[in-house]
């Protein structure tokens, strides 16, 4: 153990989309948790969480056996782990859980990290960017870290699914009605605007968007339908990259899928709070967001009272 | 105006047929991840609460059904199986405690090992075991997106490091995951140019 700092400190584990599609969260998130006197330490060799849908439908001897071997570098390390993905959250979370209270998984899966020379012990902790922000930093640092608030914003939320649920396992919020992640939310001083489907799944995941990207396309219009019966919003803001991506690349698709055409700029929590802690979007990338590109458009700047960079 | 008895829609199914009934199925599903699957008595508040429901025809309560009278066949083959997207809102709701997500993930869990598995769904899982990730690093331009971001080109996970991959197919050769997928590495795995 690493006792020469006194910082709190966790491997990052990075997953799939973070760091290959939406690397601007990855950046976001160093920065806001170094604002906050947190480290996050690179994750050396690790893999896919693997995506909890798509592998625990398959095999769920498997898909603990890869998320298990991810969990013996954080043992190993002897740090907690953290994720800004609610897909990997899920799958590292659930395995680790299941692992400690399941003793015939344990031992299969234990087999199979033999062929590695790994072994799961069940000794380190998994956390999500939300439980380090809310639980460790606290809503009342986060607020004083706030040097450009949102003020006058209107911001739609999408919690997506797989930190709080399922609710009686995970005991994070109450997940008909949470508050966690929209306090966090509005620490930046962004206004928070209630919609019907908030609640609802993006509609990507549980390996559906692999499926059939119509029907997982269907959720997130459903959504939008929805918050723009709320009186619309300037941003939508989520702690999950694979739900930003749907809901973001999503409104590409959409368009071309349904002809129907939406235009909202989508946040992940990490790049909304750096940018509520002072940070530029250059500094981070906000415009590298999937549909800027493929729209060949940028963020809407005015509408989310941030300062124009010169040019792209 | 329809008469009550155009609404029953009884008559359009077919009769179960139980010479076709498997009560091996819900132990499968007991030991695959599903174990409170009997405690279900048919309330539908599942089927009230799901999102895919709403659009599509998966109907969680008659797969949990059809699951507990044995109907193995028709429940693994069936193509909605595939349209839960797994977000726990029966699960939180479930009176009885069934948790339904988890049950249809056992089922699903059969399905594939029965040889039902999209090729998609093959193709997501075979880039796990080729590059350590589902969602690879497989493109210059992924890359160029990093380094926008103010970030190394490289993340340092899989994509950095070939041995997270070989160290994942190896435990899917030793537990038959390999097979399983229709994955095989022969001709050896050719080592992506990442850059």
């Amino acid at each position: 153990m690493n006792n020469l700092s006194k910082r709190p400190a966790y491997y990052h584990f990075l997953g799939c989309i973070i760091p290959h599609r939406y690397p601007s969260i990855e950046k976001a998130a160093k920065l806001v948790f170094n604002d906050l006197g947190i480290d996050l330490l690179d994750m050396v060799g690790a893999s896919c969480c693997p995506a909890p849908g798509v592998f625990g439908s398959f095999d769920r001897v498997m898909w603990a056996t890869i998320a298990a071997r991810n969990l013996t570098i954080a043992e190993q390390g002897g740090h907690p782990l953290t994720t800004g993905c609610n897909g990997c959250f899920a799958s590292l979370w659930d395995a680790n859980h299941e692992l400690k209270e399941d003793e015939e998984l344990r031992a299969a899966v234990n087999r199979n990290l033999a062929e590695i020379g790994r072994e799961f012990k069940g000794t380190t902790e998994v956390t999500h960017y939300i439980d380090v922000l809310y639980g460790v930093a606290g809503m009342q640092k986060l607020k004083e870290h706030v040097t450009h608030p949102f003020t006058g914003v209107r911001m739609a939320l999408h919690p997506g699914c797989h930190w709080m649920r399922p609710a009686l396992v995970k005991k994070k919020d109450n997940s008909e009605r949470p508050h966690i992640f929209r306090e966090i939310c509005e620490a930046t001083g962004a206004k928070y605007v209630h919609y019907k489907d908030e609640l609802m799944c993006c509609g990507a995941g549980g390996a559906v968007r692999t499926a059939d990207v119509k029907i997982a396309l269907e959720f997130t219009k459903q959504k939008f339908d929805s918050i723009l019966a709320a009186g619309g919003a300037d941003v939508i803001v989520t702690p999950c990259p694979f739900c930003l991506l749907q809901l973001d690349m999503g409104q590409v698709e959409i368009q071309k899928i349904f002809g129907v055409e939406y235009k909202f700029d989508v946040m992940h929590v990490a790049e909304l709070l750096a940018l509520a802690f002072g940070h530029q979007p250059e500094e981070f990338g906000l415009a590298s967001h999937l549909q800027y590109a493929q729209r060949k458009t940028e963020p809407n700047w005015q509408r989310l009272k941030l300062r124009a960079k010169a040019t792209a | 105006m329809p008469r009550w008895t155009d609404l029953t829609v009884a008559e359009e199914k077919p009769p179960v047929d139980v010479d076709t009934v498997d009560l091996d199925f819900i132990q499968m599903i007991k030991k695959t991840g599903g174990p409170n699957i009997q405690s279900c008595y048919q309330c539908g508040t599942c089927s009230g609460s799901c999102p895919a429901g709403a659009r599509t025809n998966y109907l969680v309560r008659g797969i949990i059904r059809k699951a507990l009278l044995g109907l193995k066949k028709e429940v693994i083959s069936a193509p909605e199986l595939w349209y839960c997207t797994t977000c726990y809102m029966c699960t939180d709701r479930c009176p009885q405690d069934v948790k339904p997500t988890d049950v249809i993930k056992a089922i699903r869990n059969v399905a594939v090992e029965e040889g039902y598995m999209l090729k998609p769904h093959q193709d997501v899982a075979k880039k796990v075991l080729e590059a350590g990730h589902a969602v690879p690093l497989d493109k210059d331009t992924w890359s160029a997106l990093r380094q926008k971001s103010g970030l190394e080109p490289l993340p340092p996970n899989g994509s950095s490091n070939p041995k997270v991959a070989e160290e994942i197919r190896k435990m899917a050769k030793k537990s038959g995951f390999d097979k399983l997928i229709g994955y095989s590495d022969t001709p050896p795995p050719a080592e992506k140019k990442e850059k």
